[in-house]
C-alpha cells in the first residue's frame, strides 16, 4: 500500500500528525486546505523527513459547490481521504448567536459530509478506496458544555456509519475516528487528565494502522471507549444534572 | 493554566500556556505579553517557565530542508527526530547533550554541549545561523560573528523567540560507538587520564562522589564512531532497533538517596564497570543517551523532584576545585547518584556556559538538605574562578550569579535592547537578567 493520501484541512495540528505518519509510511501526500501555500513549509517538511512527493490544493469545505470541481481536477484520486475538517467554536457564543451556531454545525458536519460524499461516488465507482473521518467523541452524547458542536460531530458520526453501510460491498472502506483530547493548540487553557490525552503523533499512528487493519470505528486511546460507554449509558434524569 | 516545571520537576508553577504553529502565532505571542519560548521542557529548572506566558514550540517543528548534511530546521524540531531522519542516511549531530528529547531550539538557547566539547566546542559549532524574532516581531537572520548571535547561544531564550536554524550534521559511517572504559582510583589519575587522551573524539567519566572507600572511583569512557571496519562481519551499519523505553511510573522512596545506599549503589556500578574495562562496540543509544531507556527517570527523585548542579571551573583551579567539591558533597552525605565529571576545551561566544578546564554535574533530591550543600557548592566554585550552566539550575540567588560579570553585561544589553521586558523567563527574573 502506498498509493496517494488526501488530507482535508491540512492545517490542523491533528492533520499534520496523520500525514506525516502516512507519508512515514511511504505515501505520496495531497495536502488541501483554504490559503494551501500556507502550507508549503510543511510540504517541505514531509519531503524533507520522508522523501515522498507532496502537492498542495486549495479547498474551502464551506463552500459546497465547489466540491465536485476539486475532486475532479485532484492530480490522481487518492487511496485514501482523510477528513480532518473542523472548528470547535466556543460554546458561549454559539448558544448566543445562532449564526455562530451554524457555522460550527456547517464546519463540522454539513461541509465534510459533502466532501466525502463526492469522494465516494468516485471511490464507488473505481471499486476501491478508503475514506477516513475525523470526528469527536463529543458526538457520543450531548453535554451543555459543547453541544452544538457535539451535535454536529454526532451528525457527521452517523454520516460515517451509513456511508461504511453503504459501501461495504462496494470495495470502498470508512473508518470513524474519535480522537478524544488530543495534544494540540486545540487544547491551550485546558487542563486535560493526562491518561485521556493523546499525542498527536499517536493519532497518526492510529490512524495509519486503522486504515491498514480496515478498522471501522476507532479511539485513539482504548480507555475512551470505555469511559464514553459509561457517559452514554448514564440515564438521562440523572445526566441531566450533571456537568461532564 | 498548565502545571509547568522544568525536568527535575521542581520548582512548579502554573503558566499560561500558548501553543505556536507558525511565526504569526509567535508574533502574535511577543505582543499580547512578556514571555518565554519553551522547547521539549528539557532544562532542568525555570528557564523555560513564565507564569503569564509560556510559549509552547514544540508545535513549529518542521525540517524545511537538508542536503549534504546540512539541515534547516524550526526550533521545535528534537535531536531525536533529526537522529531518527538522517542516521539510517549516515548523518548524526555534530554535538548533542546526554538527552535527544531537547529541541534545536533548546539546543541553541542552552548552547549545549556534549562529550566532545572537548575537541569541537558547544552547540554553536553547527550553527550557521538562527532566525530570531526580536520585541517588535521583526526576523533577524543572525550569523556567526554577530553580536546577537554570540548573545543568543547561551542566551537562554531572552534575545527573542528562535524561529528556526540552519545546523550541519556530522557524517558517520556507522551508527555504532567505539567505546574505551577504564576503571581509575582517585580523582588525580582520572584528571590525568584526561589529560592524555584529549585526542579522543568522545570523553566522559562517572565519578563516586559518595563518602567512604570508594570515593574518587571513576569510570572514564572514551569513545570514536565507528567506522565499516570496525563492524565485524554480518553487522548493519545502520541496523534500524526498536527499543522499549521502560517507564518509570512512581517516585522511588526517599531512602535510596542516603548514605549507605547510595555508596552500596556507586560501589557496585564501579566494579560492574571496572569488569567490563576495555574495548567494545556500543550502539549510538546506549552510548550517548542511556537515561532516555527510562521515559521518566526523572520521576526517581520522587515528587518532590530534583536539582542539578553543574558548574566548570579554569584549568589552572580545576584539580583543587574538584577536590574540594567532591569533599564537601561526601561529608554532606547527601549524595549524588550521578556525578558525571567531563574535560572542557576552548569556548566562544557572550553568555555560554563552558569554559577550558573541567565541569562537573551532580543532581540531589529536592530537599533542604541539598540546597544548604549547593550553597556551599556555589562559594567553593566561585572561589576557584568557576561558573555554573543555566539550564540545569533552579535555585541559584541572584548574587551568584553575578559574580559572573557577563551576567550584568547580558542584563544590560537587554535593557538597552528592548528585550527585557518582552522576554522574560522565572530564572531570568531570579537571577536579574
Amino acid at each position: 500500500m502506498s498509493g496517494p493520501v488526501l488530507i482535508l484541512g491540512a492545517a490542523s495540528g491533528i492533520a499534520r500528525a496523520i500525514a506525516r505518519s502516512f507519508a512515514e509510511a511511504g505515501h505520496s501526500i495531497q495536502l488541501a486546505a483554504r490559503n494551501s501555500s500556507r502550507l508549503e513549509d510543511d510540504a517541505a517538511d514531509l519531503r524533507t523527513r520522508y522523501g515522498i512527493e507532496v502537492s498542495l490544493h486549495d479547498f474551502d469545505a464551506l463552500t459546497l459547490d465547489s466540491h465536485a470541481a476539486f475532486v475532479d481536477t485532484l492530480p490522481v484520486l487518492p487511496e485514501v481521504a482523510v477528513c480532518a475538517v473542523g472548528a470547535m467554536g466556543e460554546q458561549g457564543q454559539s448558544e448566543a448567536d445562532p449564526q455562530a451556531a451554524a457555522h460550527i454545525l456547517r464546519s463540522n458536519f454539513e461541509g465534510p459530509a459533502s466532501i466525502l460524499a463526492h469522494l465516494a461516488n468516485a471511490m464507488e465507482a473505481r471499486g476501491s478506496g478508503t475514506l477516513v473521518g475525523i470526528s469527536s467523541v463529543a458526538g457520543d452524547r450531548g453535554r451543555a458544555s459543547n453541544y452544538i458542536y457535539g451535535s454536529a460531530k454526532a451528525g457527521f458520526t452517523a454520516f460515517l456509519s451509513g456511508l461504511r453501510n453503504r459501501l461495504a460491498k462496494k470495495g470502498v472502506h470508512v473508518v470513524t475516528v474519535l480522537p478524544g483530547f488530543v495534544r494540540t493548540a486545540m487544547l491551550d487553557g485546558m487542563e486535560t487528565p493526562g491518561p485521556l490525552t493523546a499525542e498527536p503523533a499517536e493519532v497518526g499512528a492510529a490512524v495509519v494502522k486503522a486504515v491498514e487493519k480496515q478498522k471501522n470505528v476507532i479511539y485513539t486511546r482504548p480507555i475512551w471507549r470505555i469511559v464514553m460507554a459509561v457517559i452514554r449509558n448514564i440515564p438521562e434524569p440523572v445526566f441531566k444534572k450533571t456537568s461532564l | 493554566m498548565s502545571l509547568l516545571s522544568g525536568w527535575g520537576r521542581y520548582p512548579k508553577a502554573d503558566c499560561t500556556l500558548v501553543s505556536a504553529r507558525s511565526p504569526a502565532d509567535v508574533e502574535a505571542a511577543i505582543v499580547a505579553a512578556p514571555l518565554i519560548a519553551r522547547g521539549n521542557g528539557r532544562a532542568y529548572g525555570d528557564a523555560a517557565m513564565n507564569a503569564g506566558q509560556t510559549l509552547a514550540m514544540t508545535g513549529m517543528d518542521r525540517m524545511l530542508s537538508f542536503e549534504d548534511g546540512v539541515l534547516v530546521a524550526e526550533a521545535g524540531v528534537l535531536l531525536a527526530d533529526i537522529i531518527q531522519t538522517f542516521l539510517p542516511r549516515g548523518w548524526f549531530p555534530m554535538v548533542t547533550p546526554g538527552t535527544k528529547y531537547v529541541s534545536l531550539g533548546g539546543a541553541i538557547a542552552a548552547d549545549v554541549h556534549g562529550k566532545n566539547h572537548h575537541l569541537d566546542g558547544s552547540f554553536r559549532t553547527c550553527v550557521d545561523w538562527v532566525d530570531v524574532m526580536g520585541p517588535d516581531g521583526a526576523v533577524t537572520r543572525t550569523v556567526p560573528g554577530d553580536d546577537l548571535f554570540d548573545w543568543t547561544l547561551g542566551g537562554m531564550g531572552l534575545t527573542g523567540v528562535i524561529l528556526r536554524a540552519q545546523i550541519r550534521l556530522r557524517a558517520v559511517e556507522t551508527m555504532y560507538i567505539a567505546q574505551e572504559t577504564r576503571a581509575l582510583t582517585s580523582l588525580s589519575e582520572t584528571l590525568e587520564a584526561f589529560e592524555q587522551t584529549l585526542d579522543a573524539p568522545y570523553s566522559v567519566a562517572w565519578i563516586d562522589c559518595s563518602d567512604g572507600p570508594h570515593h574518587g572511583h571513576s569510570l572514564l569512557l572514551l569513545g570514536r564512531h565507528a567506522t565499516a571496519q570496525d563492524l565485524p562481519p554480518r553487522w548493519h551499519p545502520f541496523a534500524v532497533k526498536r527499543k522499549r523505553k521502560l517507564p518509570v511510573p512512581f517516585g522511588a522512596p526517599p531512602f535510596l538517596f542516603r548514605g549507605l545506599w547510595l555508596r552500596a549503589l556507586n560501589g557496585i556500578y564501579w566494579r560492574r564497570g571496572a569488569r567490563r574495562a576495555g574495548h567494545a562496540l556500543v550502539d549510538w543509544d546506549s552510548y550517548f543517551y542511556p537515561l532516555d531507556a527510562l521515559s521518566n527517570w526523572n520521576r526517581l527523585y520522587g515528587r518532590n523532584g530534583f536539582v542539578q548542579f553543574q558548574c566548570a571551573l579554569p584549568e589552572h583551579s580545576s584539580a583543587a576545585g574538584l577536590a574540594e567539591l567532591m569533599a564537601t558533597i561526601a561529608a554532606s552525605q547527601t549524595g549524588s547518584v550521578l556525578s558525571v565529571l567531563k574535560r572542557f576545551g576552548p569556548q566562544s561566544g557572550h553568555f555560554s556556559f563552558p569554559m577550558p578546564g573541567y565541569t562537573l554535574a551532580l543532581d540531589f533530591p529536592a530537599s533542604e538538605r541539598s540546597l544548604e550543600l549547593m550553597s556551599r557548592l556555589d562559594e567553593i566554585t566561585l572561589a576557584h574562578g568557576g561558573r555554573f550552566y543555566l539550564a540545569k539550575d533552579a535555585r541559584m540567588p541572584e548574587a551568584v550569579a553575578k559574580a559572573d560579570p557577563r551576567t550584568e553585561a547580558f542584563a544590560a544589553m537587554r535593557k538597552q535592547a528592548g528585550l527585557s521586558d518582552r522576554f522574560v523567563s522565572m530564572q531570568s527574573e531570579r537571577l536579574g537578567i
